[in-house]
């Protein structure tokens, strides 16, 4: 393959050039150099195989924080795409002051992470309000953010945070089927339901790819509440991959941490390249 | 009849679940104006003052501005982190836009050799959480002696690739004929991104901009992890430092890092909703 480089196309390349050089040399070049080292030992003089990566599957903070990053995506990704869907769902059937609703359902986005953190101490205290309502029925009252309890916290919070962003983006997919495709079907005698089983789920599967993307995108940001409500070490239900990731910084393991982020970018990377194939098949 | 009584059910279910999503915005705007004693007497369980569950009343009983002065003429660390993150956020912003904007007309609309690749790995990249890159980012700062200067928050956010798959939907739909008449009329490619590109694409340089704004506002991660001196801390980590002893501050702290970004919220509303939706449908 011969690429002819003449003026008209390195004007074209000028524009990009920027941008990518500071991608390659804050992410791109060293991720290089942390592939190296996932193979090295800590001071990175030594080849070491795999073991770093055998150390780390070994390593039973690894395997927690592993299963509940796992767990934590698998239960809270679905239960946003639902809820999210259905309340798009029903804002594009026509109801009054949908506008308003929507803007409501964003305001989240614009919350600092620092003050819902205050709320959240608040509301799950042994003494706070979600202990006081429960106390009305007669239930006991515990340290919410200390007990099996503060994965269920994290998860709300999540949606909570997400839900918006994701009605937004439901919402765009619907106003994209033509209504066309619906008046023929009424025409047929087809009711609500069956229009959206068979026009308005086939329709949204493009649309799904991206909410799913994001949503697993997003779900790393928990971290930020996770972190500031309980610090370096929450209660070991939510102690997720970044908590270990920044333990491991701490102590500067250098090589763990590589190994670690290798193995992760990979699963992304196979998870995004998985869902990027099914999507392309749709059409 | 029924339909009808149904839709009014659905509308009632959404407008509470508005009222519980901002409900936060509201409990801290009212627990900012309430005097020291006016919380204790409501927070006391949760502060260890008083027996019992923590209370809350709708309104203030006595509206008082005391907290606000004592934050805001009283600590001047508060100002000082504030600065901070005005400083961070508007450089990773203006560094977004210079690198950022032309890279995502090229990729949208010049004729680069490998730019489909190049663009599918900014996409992979875009979705990579922070841990997987932190490593990567830490030794380049390392060795470039950034490491505990705000550079090393500011440069690997200006370099996101995020903003440029966001501008990158908005340039694609400007119509192929208004490029194509400009260049007829003598433009070259500098001109035409100028005069046709930025202005035409302006609300996905503005969506793309609140979208980052919201995002750095909002930092934990890459300042608790790049900066070791307290005073180059970001606002987003003050709050988290205030003990609960001192709930009123912390209130107040809260509303004012919330008041810039719901500002930005508000203002950019229309580019905020048009940005998210502009990923969710497939070009």
């Amino acid at each position: 393959m011969k690429i002819s480089l003449n003026k008209k196309k390195l004007t074209d390349i000028a524009f990009i050039v920027p941008s990518l050089a500071g991608v390659s040399i804050f992410v791109l070049i060293p991720f290089i150099d942390v592939l190296r080292r996932s193979f090295t030992n800590v001071s990175g003089t030594q080849f070491v195989f795999f073991s770093n990566y055998i150390t780390i599957f070994q390593n039973a903070a690894f395997r927690l924080a592993f299963s509940n990053t796992i767990k934590f995506m698998v239960i809270c990704i679905p239960i946003l795409m639902i809820f999210s869907l259905l309340i798009a769902v029903f804002l594009n059937a026509g109801i009054r002051g949908a506008n308003y609703l929507k803007t409501a359902y964003l305001v989240p986005m614009a919350i600092p992470v620092a003050s819902v953190v205050l709320i959240w101490r608040l509301l799950f205290h042994q003494n706070g309000y979600f202990s006081g309502l429960l106390h009305m029925f007669g239930m006991q009252s515990q340290d919410w953010m200390d007990t099996g309890f503060a994965f269920w916290i994290l998860v709300f919070s999540y949606v909570w945070k997400n839900l918006g962003y994701n009605v937004v983006l439901w919402m765009a997919g619907l106003t994209a089927i033509p209504d066309t495709l619906y008046e023929a079907a009424r025409a047929d005698g087809a009711n609500n339901i069956q229009c959206f089983r068979y026009i308005t789920m086939p329709n949204l599967m493009s649309t799904l790819y991206t909410i799913t993307v994001l949503a697993f995108l997003n779900s790393f940001k928990v971290f930020r509440e996770a972190y500031l409500v309980a610090g370096d070490y929450p209660h070991e239900s939510m102690y997720l991959l970044q908590h270990l990731f920044n333990n491991w910084f701490r102590e500067l393991s250098l090589d763990k941490m590589s190994a670690a982020a290798v193995v992760i970018a990979l699963l992304i990377l196979v998870l995004i390249l998985g869902l990027q194939r099914s999507w392309d098949r749709e059409d | 009849m029924k339909h009808k009584i149904f839709k009014r059910i659905l509308l009632l279910l959404l407008l509470v679940l508005a009222v519980i999503i901002c409900f936060p915005v509201v409990f801290l705007i009212v627990g900012s104006l309430m005097g020291t004693d006016e919380l204790n007497h409501y927070l006391g369980a949760v502060l260890g003052k008083a027996d019992g569950f923590a209370s809350w009343a709708l309104l203030p009983t006595y509206p008082t501005f005391k907290a606000y002065v004592q934050l805001l003429l009283d600590s001047p660390e508060f100002f000082v982190m504030f600065w901070n993150s005005v400083k961070m956020t508007g450089a990773i912003l203006l560094g977004q836009i210079v690198t950022g904007v032309p890279a995502a007309w090229g990729f949208a609309r010049l004729d680069i050799p490998g730019k489909k690749v190049l663009f599918n790995l900014y996409i992979i990249l875009m979705l990579m959480p922070f841990q997987v890159t932190m490593l990567s980012n830490y030794l380049t700062l390392d060795a470039m002696h950034l490491v505990d200067t705000q550079w090393a928050v500011i440069l690997p956010a200006a370099f996101s690739t995020f903003p440029v798959f966001i501008m990158y939907h908005f340039f694609r739909s400007i119509p192929k004929g208004i490029i194509e008449s400009a260049e007829l009329d003598g433009a070259n490619k500098f001109q035409v991104f100028l005069s046709i590109g930025v202005p035409l694409g302006s609300s996905g340089i503005v969506s793309a901009l609140v979208l980052s704004f919201l995002d750095a506002w909002n930092l934990i991660e890459q300042p608790l992890t790049f900066l070791k001196s307290k005073t180059l801390w970001p606002l987003s980590l003050y709050l988290p430092n205030i003990s609960m002893d001192n709930a009123g501050l912390a209130f107040v702290a809260s509303v004012i890092t919330l008041v810039p970004s719901l500002l930005v919220f508000l203002a950019g509303q229309n580019y905020l909703e048009q940005g998210i939706a502009a990923s969710a449908v497939k070009e």
